[in-house]
């Protein structure tokens, strides 16, 4: 098991914005359960503001972690800040994460992203240009 | 808080007696067990009583003790050093699809170099049928491998048989005993068995040390060139202390196993009774033929270090077969031979018991652990879509 550091041991221990979110305004569905994580993340959206959002996850202590992360970090944001939160900032925002874990930061970004792209379709019509989520196994 | 170790199958503390047998032999009788000099022929004499030891808990001759540095040397020392030794005979093995890493690992190396290798499959319950092992003999075949039982959901393979079947083949055979060594009898006789790998530190002895049992007449080729120690089959110099503490550790096991074995049962099969009631637990292993301080749970919806770092917050050590933490994201090999689903696989978690572990041990987790399954369960996408 590797070490983690503090802060991602606090947001395992109490994840923030857990749970499941009624009609949310867009679903974000990553990862499998063939290499052991599965993201769920749900955003209410308002105004262009995201004003709410909620996780599951099926996975290890980084995958929880960086979940629970990433919906502080991008709720109040728009949607044009919450597309900037990239991967990087959530392992920074976690003081770092083991290497063999930052696969998990990575699907954490791409749930995101899925929320917001499943929640443009539905208001505009049109998803998220050029998104596309990275394969659930790490970069070789 | 008080923490509670049932990690005993990675490691074991080493027992008092142990590192007391051991401590003389740092600084007072410190001599090179080959030289000739008094100092030498106390350390010599200290290596040979070590053996003796190790040899009577197996049931075979002294000189058919090798020591090593532990099990994965023992280990790769059996496969390579039949494989090279036997190639006029032919280059084929056989192994069990849940051999440790130190087995299978040295076979994928040999496969490099040209060797054949036959993977057999094991049952739900982790079981080698033996008729399998008959069918892969090929007239090529130099050496059958299996385990005596599983590290990780501790299965005792049927070895007396396999080992019958080797010996009318005239094939080698050779089981990693490491999870068995001490804990259940061995009789390398009655088993057929003409190599076994043991490891001390599995045992209350010291890390550093193990040995390979290697039946008199088996062609082998050194595993160290070297020195000339160990009759020329594996040269460095021998680890004196770590021998004497092994030598200690067997004499204990002797002693105890049937006391341990009394003891450990009815905690494992508490442990395993009590896991069992929380909703979609599923026991790995078989259920009678096991290791006797073994307990393996998947718990379906859930991830399985997530579960670990949950019970070390309760100050409770366990392992997973989950390689969420691994460069390939694969779970345990042994855990997906036994049928279990990718998903399945991810949420194991192995308890394994040992001298130390008492009954309050046991209760405390099964008042803790059903609360952390439903803990994650509630955060899992997956469990909610049942």
């Amino acid at each position: 098991m590797p070490s983690y550091s503090e802060k991602v041991m606090d947001h395992f221990r109490n994840p923030r914005n857990v749970g499941e979110m009624e009609s949310p305004d867009g679903i974000g569905h990553v990862g499998n359960p063939v290499c052991g994580d599965i993201m769920e993340l749900y955003i209410k959206v308002k105004d262009n503001v995201i004003t709410d959002v909620k996780f599951k996850t099926f996975g290890c202590g980084a995958a929880i972690a960086t979940s629970s992360m990433i919906t502080e970090l991008v709720k109040g944001k728009t949607i044009e800040e919450a597309l900037k939160v990239s991967n990087r900032a959530v392992v920074e925002a976690l003081d770092g994460l083991p290497p063999v874990k930052l696969h998990c930061s990575v699907l954490a970004e791409d749930a995101l992203k899925s929320a917001i792209d499943d929640y443009l379709k539905k208001s505009t019509g049109k998803g998220l240009p050029g998104f596309k989520p990275h394969d659930d196994h790490p970069p070789a | 808080m008080k923490r509670i170790y049932l990690d005993y199958a990675a490691t074991t503390p080493t027992h008092p007696d142990v590192a007391a047998a051991m401590q003389p032999y740092y600084s007072d009788i410190f001599g090179n067990p080959s030289s000739i000099h008094s100092f030498g022929r106390e350390a010599r004499a200290a290596v040979e009583d070590g053996r003796e030891k190790v040899a009577k808990l197996i049931g075979a001759a002294p000189q058919e003790v090798v020591f090593t540095s532990g099990g994965t040397e023992a280990d790769n020392f059996a496969v390579k050093g039949v494989a090279f030794a036997n190639q006029s005979k032919g280059n084929h093995m056989i192994i069990s699809a849940i051999e440790h890493h130190a087995v299978s690992a040295p076979c994928d190396f040999l496969k490099k170099l040209g060797f054949e290798v036959t993977v057999l499959p094991v049952d739900g319950s982790g079981l080698v049928d033996p008729a399998d092992v008959k069918k892969a003999i090929t007239p090529k075949t130099i050496l059958i491998s299996v385990m005596h039982a599983n590290n990780e959901i501790g299965t005792i393979e049927p070895i007396e048989e396999i080992g019958r079947i080797s010996k009318e083949a005239g094939v080698y055979f050779h089981t990693d005993a490491v999870q068995t060594f001490g804990a259940v009898p061995i009789d390398v006789n009655k088993m057929n068995v003409d190599l076994l790998s043991a490891s001390a530190h599995k045992l209350y002895g010291p890390k550093g040390v193990g040995c390979l049992y290697i039946r008199k007449g088996t062609k082998m080729v050194p595993f160290m060139h070297g020195g000339g120690q160990e009759k020329n089959r594996r040269g460095s110099t021998e680890n004196v202390p770590g021998i004497v503490g092994f030598g200690k550790a067997a004499e204990l096991a002797i002693d105890e196993m049937s006391v341990r074995a009394q003891h450990l049962v009815p905690l494992r099969d508490k442990l395993i009774n009590g896991l069992k009631m929380i909703d979609d637990a599923v026991l790995n292993g078989h259920p009678e033929k096991r290791l006797p301080n073994n307990v393996n749970f998947c718990f379906k919806y859930v991830e399985g270090e997530s579960m670990l770092l949950n019970l070390d917050m309760e100050g409770i050590a366990a392992s997973t077969g989950s390689a969420c933490s691994s460069a390939t994201l694969e779970p345990s090999h042994v855990l997906l031979a036994i049928g279990r689903p990718h998903e399945i696989a991810h949420g194991s978690v192995r308890f394994t018991l040992g001298r130390l572990t008492t009954e309050e041990d046991i209760d405390h987790v099964l008042d803790v652990f059903p609360g952390i399954v439903e803990k994650l369960r509630k955060m899992s996408p997956l469990y909610k879509r049942r």
